[in-house]
């Protein structure tokens, strides 16, 4: 009885000496989503990033969830959000800023940094990819896996068009010239394609910005769909298809292509910077990489995901969730990154790291998202996002199957827009 | 009276774990879908409020809705019958002696065993221009490379086709087991008095499957609203919404807007099309169907 009573005492000794400890032992425990958006091993690369991250930073400790794309990891996060278990801070889809906001999901990072030196951190990033990541004067998402479209090119489909493989399509007109070379008569080989499902307002964005003319205000809360530079460029991705018949007609699947391309069946591809590690290693022809042709000047969003910092979190939670963000994104950290995926370096600084500096010298075209930054602007985000980038898909996608004419198909969406967007100005 | 009581709450509490299911999953989901149906969408800055009827004259406007509304009756024409009907083919050929014949069922059901979302990521690439399997057959005889699910005339098609290879095989096995249960003195009857096949099955097998015919139908019905895995995969409803679905357009306008009011209007509606739907083949089928 007694020694059952001894018993008893120690086991609650133990406890309570426990509950006592633990409190100062307890590290920072952090969950984050991530989403990925184009296929490949990326999800190694990320988990492989948390786990140096965890041996540097022994307090802290990192739930890193793959999230699936861009859509599904936001509706994780606002999911996680409402049933009162959120994540402190995810990757998402840039694009994003504003339903965040609006929801009242995120908090701004100039509210989390408190030094001189973290201030000016917000700063070492590209502006151009900033320009996604603020607004209202604040910066509510840092750049992570960015990217801008570029041009991928079979050179040997070049040379056996009698086109010089080092010269891709600077200009519109050229486009259209060397398309119809490329395009062979018997169907086995198409001239170019430009997706047209998954994200057909990011391509349309690059044509739009060729034609000078962005398709969004800053403040998110106006479009242009409906200006004639908008209406042109689309017009002119029509006709690669149905008049100058170098690009199938109707839609061009998003998923597929890559494989289109490895397989031969399209010259020139129209495709995120993300596809460029994987290109490159699956390629059996020698493949060549350029900036977007230009019609006014050259252009291209940018697109992608950044990190952003959740508001329902602890002072403390939101340390260690910036301390994450500053390891992820720093030039080392952004460097191995790139390489690894072809996503774009985020700053300067990770262009000027040893490492990814002999990369480029190697593999030059790693570089072409970076120099074509100058040219790039931002990406289709506004207020009712999904909707009003939905008006714009569908009516890409009824002038490129025919079912509308390109002006009829952008004034519509312009509409809709218009209606959707009145109340936010 | 006291025995009685005791009765009653023996009975109660035998219905309890029922109807606590039965309320928490069904029944408060949709009185909660409908109240969500009258509220606006609300966000942080704009809080959802009471307004009545909007949501549903918003939805009489707006044509995507009625889009997918008429997509979705063309899906279920296009997958409903002609599944049946192939179903109960493929049962009666696998219910003879042939040999092979378990291999040959299989065969017939291994697509129904493969989640959506496999035979979606199968078919895509079937489908694909050029490089797709089909597109390379045709090639193969000369004809010129489709783009099946980049055209709005073929979107809908190139997904009832998918949907009826996967489901007819699934049918298939309730056709052979009500097959099975059908007793051979029947068709030896029926020969011995000089009838054809055409007229054996037509007067006598036929009405003795209607039990199963009807619940295939119910079911085929359903899945023909509630199955849209495959689109997340094949086109997400595009091109220009020629292959929406409403329950893939009650998904956007839930994840990809936010707007879970709307949803919840739109869903009003899905669940009121099905009641409907429901509650005809119970009343109007029945009476033709003849339980054993």
């Amino acid at each position: 009885m007694l020694k059952k009573r001894n018993f008893i005492i120690v086991v609650v000794a133990v406890a309570f000496c426990w509950a006592m400890i633990s409190p100062a032992q307890a590290e920072t425990e952090l969950t984050m989503y991530y989403p990925v958006a184009v296929g490949g091993p990326l999800t190694k690369i990320v988990d492989g990033m948390v786990a140096d991250f965890m041996k540097e930073n022994r307090d802290i400790k990192v739930k890193a969830i793959y999230a699936g794309n861009y859509n599904d990891a936001r509706i994780k996060a606002l999911a996680a959000l409402r049933s009162g278990k959120p994540a402190q801070l995810s990757v998402m889809f840039s694009i994003d800023i504003y339903e965040m906001i609006e929801q009242d999901a995120i908090i701004a990072f100039d509210d989390v940094a408190e030094t001189p030196e973290e201030k000016a951190w917000l700063d070492s990033f590209y502006p151009t990819l900033m320009e996604n990541g603020r607004t209202a004067g604040k910066t509510w998402g840092i750049p992570f896996q960015r990217s801008t479209i570029v041009m991928y090119y079979n050179k040997e489909a070049f040379k056996a068009a009698g086109l010089d493989p080092e010269k891709p399509p600077e200009t519109w007109d050229q486009l259209i010239a060397m398309g119809k070379k490329l395009t062979k008569a018997d169907g086995s080989q198409w001239g170019v394609m430009i997706p047209s499902t998954g994200y057909p307002y990011w391509m349309f964005g690059a044509l739009t910005m060729q034609n000078d003319q962005v398709l969004m205000n800053d403040a998110g809360n106006e479009t242009y769909f409906d200006s004639p530079a908008v209406i042109e460029a689309l017009q002119f991705w029509r006709d690669l298809g149905s008049k100058h018949k170098s690009m199938p007609e109707g839609t061009i699947e998003w998923g597929t292509l890559r494989k289109n391309f490895l397989e031969g069946k399209t010259a020139i591809m129209w495709h995120s910077t993300g596809n460029l590690t994987i290109v490159k290693s699956k390629a059996k022809f020698d493949f060549g990489v350029a900036m977007l042709p230009a019609k006014k000047r050259r252009g291209t969003p940018t697109g992608g995901g950044n990190f952003y910092i959740f508001k329902q979190t602890s002072a403390q939670d939101r340390k260690a969730a910036m301390q994450l963000i500053k390891f992820m994104t720093s030039p080392e950290r952004s460097a191995e990154w790139s390489m690894k995926t072809g996503y774009m370096g985020i700053s300067q600084a990770a262009y000027e790291t040893p490492k990814l500096k002999q990369y480029v010298k190697d593999f030059p075209y790693a570089a072409v998202a970076r120099d074509q930054l100058e040219y790039a602007t931002a990406e289709l985000s506004t207020y009712q996002t999904g909707r009003v980038r939905k008006a714009l898909d569908d009516a890409i996608q009824a002038a490129l199957t025919g079912a509308k004419t390109p002006e009829v198909a952008l004034r519509e969406a312009q509409a809709l827009s218009e209606r959707l967007l009145k109340p936010y100005r | 009276m006291s025995r009685n009581f005791m009765r009653h709450v023996y009975g109660w509490l035998l219905l309890t774990p029922a109807v606590v299911l039965l309320i928490s999953f069904t029944h408060y989901p949709t009185v909660a879908t409908i109240i969500d149906s009258l509220f606006s969408k609300g966000t942080a800055i704009r809080p959802s409020r009471f307004v009545g009827l909007a949501n549903y004259e918003m939805m009489i406007e707006d044509p995507i809705f009625w889009k997918v509304l008429i997509n979705n009756a063309w899906f279920a024409v296009g997958t409903i019958p002609t599944s049946i009907i192939l179903a109960i083919i493929m049962a009666l050929l696998v219910n003879r002696s042939l040999p092979g014949r378990s291999l040959v069922r299989m065969a017939y059901f291994t697509p129904t065993i493969l989640p959506m979302i496999a035979v979606a990521n199968i078919w895509l690439f079937f489908y694909s221009p050029d490089i797709g399997l089909i597109d390379q057959v045709a090639g193969f005889f000369g004809i010129g490379g489709h783009n099946w699910l980049g055209d709005p005339a073929t979107v809908l098609p190139s997904i009832i086709i998918m949907t009826i290879w996967k489901e007819a095989g699934f049918f298939m096995i309730f056709y052979l087991a009500a097959l099975q249960n059908i007793p051979p003195e029947l068709e030896e009857a029926a020969r011995l008095e000089g009838s054809t096949r055409w007229y054996y099955f037509r007067r006598v097998l036929f009405p003795l499957l209607m039990p199963t015919t009807l619940f295939v139908m119910i079911n085929a019905v359903l899945n023909s609203f509630k199955l849209v895995d495959h689109l997340f995969v094949l086109t997400k409803g595009g091109p220009d919404n020629a292959s929406n679905l409403l329950l893939f357009y009650i998904f956007e306008s839930a994840f990809s807007y936010f707007d879970t009011n709307y949803a919840a209007t739109l869903t009003v509606v899905l669940l009121g099309l099905l009641a409907v739907m429901a509650l005809m083949q119970f009343y109007f089928l029945d009476k033709r169907v003849h339980y054993r």
